[in-house]
């Protein structure tokens, strides 16, 4: 690879863009390339890195808005808007324990890649909350869609297309993102001792009540011992967490402890203990140890025990499951063999998976998402046409020729 | 008036073997070809345009879809996708060498799965149909458009529609979790699931809100949530649009996200007291409906704090709430806002702006202008939380001059929100009604850009044709 670029602008990118165009040379696009061990690698002759076209462009607290160039850091974005007792409603997590690198990650990226935390299961996605963005397409032509306003439903959505693309459709150069007041405390009921089923179940009752359960995971004992604030429970556990105004947190998880009686005598953690034990779950804190590949499978909440026990089966996996049971965290071996025993757990599941992390080698060779049927996968490689005809941006990361 | 495509002379020639046809693919009262029975499909919710189409077919199932678009497809024949027929924007208008293929059959309900909280449905179910179904076990789902006793869900995947309580539970794309679809060509495409993160491009995000333009949806996959243990409201009059805008930020600065916050002007406040008498203050240049959910207790909080706040703002009048009775009279004048305007004037255009909320004061003033150098009168609705605008400008159809005004007045609202940073259109699509204007949103790159993703679903433009994009943009690549 003839090196990186590191524009200071959004002119700059498009120059580099139109450049590559030209003489049709693929690019990695990248902030600081802290997510490059995600999916497929990418065969590139140059680089083009967004880290330098940083800083916040708007920031409208009472209108719920902060908008930021693409390479501003994630850190940056969060204390801004904590400044205002806000939050970033996805609750993105950050993935330096499982990449390595200090790097810090960046805006772009995280909607590059549409990474949510705990907090989607009840608030949604990363990509539901981007209100607005300024993308450069294949072409090196500038495009915008969506803008900073909360409703908006003006032409096609490219925000959403463009968020999770992995920079394979354009490359993103600022973005707009709706934000929320931050909770003036958090209070997470814990249920020690539950199997995995029974423990989904528990975690349906929460998510199925009227007390605005806002993150909801289960942890097997190997995984809960690797965090502190759960590990003195000596033992799996389920938890449930509610955000809200103190008073309503006091009364919300003394509810849910007596709504959910039968699945066992409920501990409560406090809010310093539910920030720590929350931030372990996003940032997949129990499968920092792990040196082989690791795997993201999302299905419908009630099926993910049967893919944690399927894969479980299959090789020794250090396994947990956030979402309510729907998205399943597995670390085991970065073998094909492995990989297939994921496939086929997340397929008999209903669901899909993502080969978050692996060796070149293994990501290279296999699916690290689920191939998409022939008709849709035309209208995959006709969208990819369609921002970037000479498939120049990150060609191959999501899927092989595309 | 609009302008409109040229019909396809040769597909108008080939009427009689196209209505043929269809009546080998689906069950004979599935087709409808008698101009008679053509009638009530020639408009929809804006009801100042109309054409009859060629002929409107009925299909019961996701297969029967597939089979119709197939023929259609080889046929080169153009296809109106419609649901409920209340689209605001135009969004079901049809062509006259255009098939309206109706989802209105395919209304069952397929599955509903409390563990998990979704449930499955055919497109045309209507909106308040899933929430009836699931109500009685304690769940709902989110989106609540004005129109939801009668519009389907397919409809507000197509629009991705809106309602009142957005600013707590979002839109119709962010409720919903997986879509069954039909490609112009008549494949069927599963989008999605009961699970929350697909893998590849984000069909689901970009095929919501794309108008039909993109593929037909069959099935709909919603999330159903629990409703809260109960929900209040309050009512907020203040001396000026100014005082009732600060009241909302002061609100949202003091980290209160009410479930709704609305908004409504002096006319607005006038019009629904005479038509629903729901006791509110005629004094009022602007007034707030601020409802919050929670436990009895939990209500008595937020709207204490609220309250507070209200009061900071020199408030005319405060009524909270103290029973689910109080609440719906408060709820009662607003959600009959479009029947008391048609009371007061004989028709009325429903503007859909969004705006940045700080400039909310600025733009009345600016709306208040309009309306009388157009000489027409207009009312005002905001969903004051999340900046949606509902211009309501009154007119006479039966006066051409009076439309045509109403249509300058409208485009003028319109462009005003984008110039103050806002866009065309927040819940009720582009469709027909704002084509025109797209250019005064997206630059000739951005819509370039949009273009080609609709070619790359539908090449030949047979999907929903002279909506979205401005006729000039909207030709086929082959034309």
């Amino acid at each position: 690879m003839s090196g990186t670029a590191a524009p200071p602008d959004e002119a700059g990118i498009i120059a580099e863009v139109a450049a590559a165009h030209d003489s049709a040379t693929p690019l990695e696009i990248g902030g600081c390339f802290t997510k490059r061990a995600m999916l497929r690698p990418v065969q590139a002759g140059r680089g083009l890195s967004l880290a330098a076209c940083a800083g916040i462009t708007l920031h409208s607290p009472q209108e719920l808005v902060i908008g930021a160039k693409a390479g501003t850091r994630m850190s940056e974005i969060a204390a801004a808007v904590a400044a205002h007792g806000q939050h970033i409603i996805s609750e993105p997590p950050d993935f330096s324990g499982l990449f390595g690198g200090g790097a810090a990650q960046t805006l772009g990226g995280v909607v590059a890649a549409n990474l949510s935390g705990p907090r989607r299961v009840a608030w949604g996605a990363t990509r539901d909350h981007v209100l607005g963005v300024r993308a450069v397409n294949g072409q090196g032509e500038l495009v915008r869609s969506g803008g900073r306003v909360l409703k908006n439903v003006t032409g096609l959505d490219l925000c959403k297309l463009l968020a999770g693309s992995h920079g394979t459709l354009a490359v993103l150069t600022e973005i707009t993102l709706k934000v929320l007041p931050a909770p003036e405390r958090r209070g997470t009921v814990v249920l020690p001792g539950l199997d995995a089923t029974q423990g989904v179940a528990a975690l349906s009752a929460a998510l199925g009540s009227p007390y605005g359960v806002s993150a909801a995971a289960y942890l097997p004992a190997e995984a809960a011992s690797q965090v502190p604030a759960l590990a003195w429970l000596g033992g799996p556990v389920a938890i449930a967490r509610v955000e809200d105004f103190a008073t309503s947190v006091a009364y919300r998880t003394d509810r849910l402890r007596a709504e959910l009686a039968s699945f066992g005598r409920a501990e409560i953690l406090d809010d310093a203990a539910s920030v720590a034990a929350w931030a372990a779950v996003r940032d997949a804190v129990p499968l920092h140890g792990e040196t082989g590949a690791i795997w993201r499978v999302s299905v419908r909440p009630s099926a993910g025990p049967a893919v944690a026990e399927s894969v479980a089966r299959a090789f020794a996996a250090n396994w947990f499951l956030d979402w309510g049971g729907g998205l399943v965290w597995i670390a085991g071996p970065a073998t094909a063999a492995a990989h297939e025993a994921v496939m086929a757990a997340a397929k008999a599941g209903g669901g899909t998976w993502l080969l978050l992390r692996a060796p070149e080698g293994l990501r290279a060779s296999v699916a690290v998402i689920p191939p998409e049927p022939p008709a849709l996968a035309r209208i995959t490689a006709a969208v990819k046409a369609a921002f970037d005809p000479k498939g120049i941006l990150n060609p191959g990361r999501m899927y092989a020729g595309v | 008036m609009i302008q409109q495509p040229a019909p396809k002379p040769d597909v108008l020639a080939r009427r009689d073997a196209i209505v043929a046809g269809l009546r080998r693919l689906v069950p004979e009262s599935g087709v409808i070809a008698e101009p008679i029975r053509l009638k009530p499909y020639e408009t929809d919710g804006l009801a100042a345009y109309r054409q009859v189409p060629l002929a409107v077919v009925l299909p019961e199932s996701t297969e029967q879809v597939a089979a119709v678009m197939r023929f259609l497809h080889e046929q080169g024949v153009r296809v109106i996708p419609r649901g409920a027929g209340t689209s605001l924007s135009g969004g079901a208008l049809p062509l006259a060498d255009a098939v309206v293929i109706g989802m209105m059959r395919l209304n069952r309900i397929l599955d509903i799965d409390y563990a998990d909280r979704c449930a499955t449905v055919q497109a045309g179910v209507t909106n308040i149909g899933i929430t009836q179904a699931v109500q009685g076990d304690g769940f709902f789902y989110a989106p609540d458009p004005s129109s939801q006793l009668a519009c389907m869900i397919g409809g507000n995947v197509g629009m991705n529609s809106g309602g009142a309580h957005c600013l707590r539970y979002g839109v119709t794309a962010n409720n919903l979790l997986g879509l069954k679809i039909v490609t112009v060509a008549g494949e069927i495409i599963d989008i999605g699931g009961a699970h929350l993160d697909a893998a590849g491009y984000d069909w689901l995000g970009l095929l919501t809100g794309s108008e039909g333009q993109l593929a037909l949806v069959t099935e709909v996959t919603v999330r159903i949530l629990r409703g809260p243990e109960g929900a209040r409201a309050m009512l907020a009059a203040f001396r000026s649009n100014e005082v009732a805008g600060a009241c909302v930020d002061a609100i949202i600065a003091s980290g209160i996200i009410p479930v709704a916050l609305e908004f409504m002007d002096r006319p607005a406040i006038h019009a629904c007291e005479a038509f629903a008498h729901a006791g509110y203050p005629l004094d009022a240049e602007a007034m707030l409906i601020i409802e919050v959910e929670g436990s009895t207790a939990e209500q008595d909080f937020l709207l204490g704090r609220i309250r507070e706040i209200c009061e900071r703002h020199d408030p005319i009048s405060l009524k909270v709430s103290q029973s689910a009775e109080e609440s719906a009279a408060i709820w009662k004048g607003r959600k009959g806002a479009f029947g008391a305007i048609g009371r007061i004037s004989p028709d009325y255009l429903c503007m859909d702006g969004t705006i940045p909320t700080s400039r909310l004061p600025d733009v009345l003033r600016r709306i208040g202008e309009m309306s009388e150098s157009y000489r027409l009168g207009v009312a005002n609705i905001f969903h004051a939380g999340d900046g949606n605008l509902h211009p309501l400008i009154m007119f006479d159809a039966n006066d051409p001059d009076s439309f045509a005004r109403a249509e300058r007045f409208g485009a003028d609202v319109l462009k005003l929100c984008v110039e103050v940073g806002g866009c065309l259109t927040g819940e009720h699509g582009v469709g027909v009604e704002k084509r025109d204007l797209m250019g005064v949103q997206f630059s000739a790159t951005d819509l370039a850009q949009q273009r080609r993703v609709k070619d790359a679903f539908d090449p030949g433009w047979l999907l929903n044709p002279s909506k979205v994009f401005p006729l000039t943009d909207a030709l086929p690549k082959a034309a």
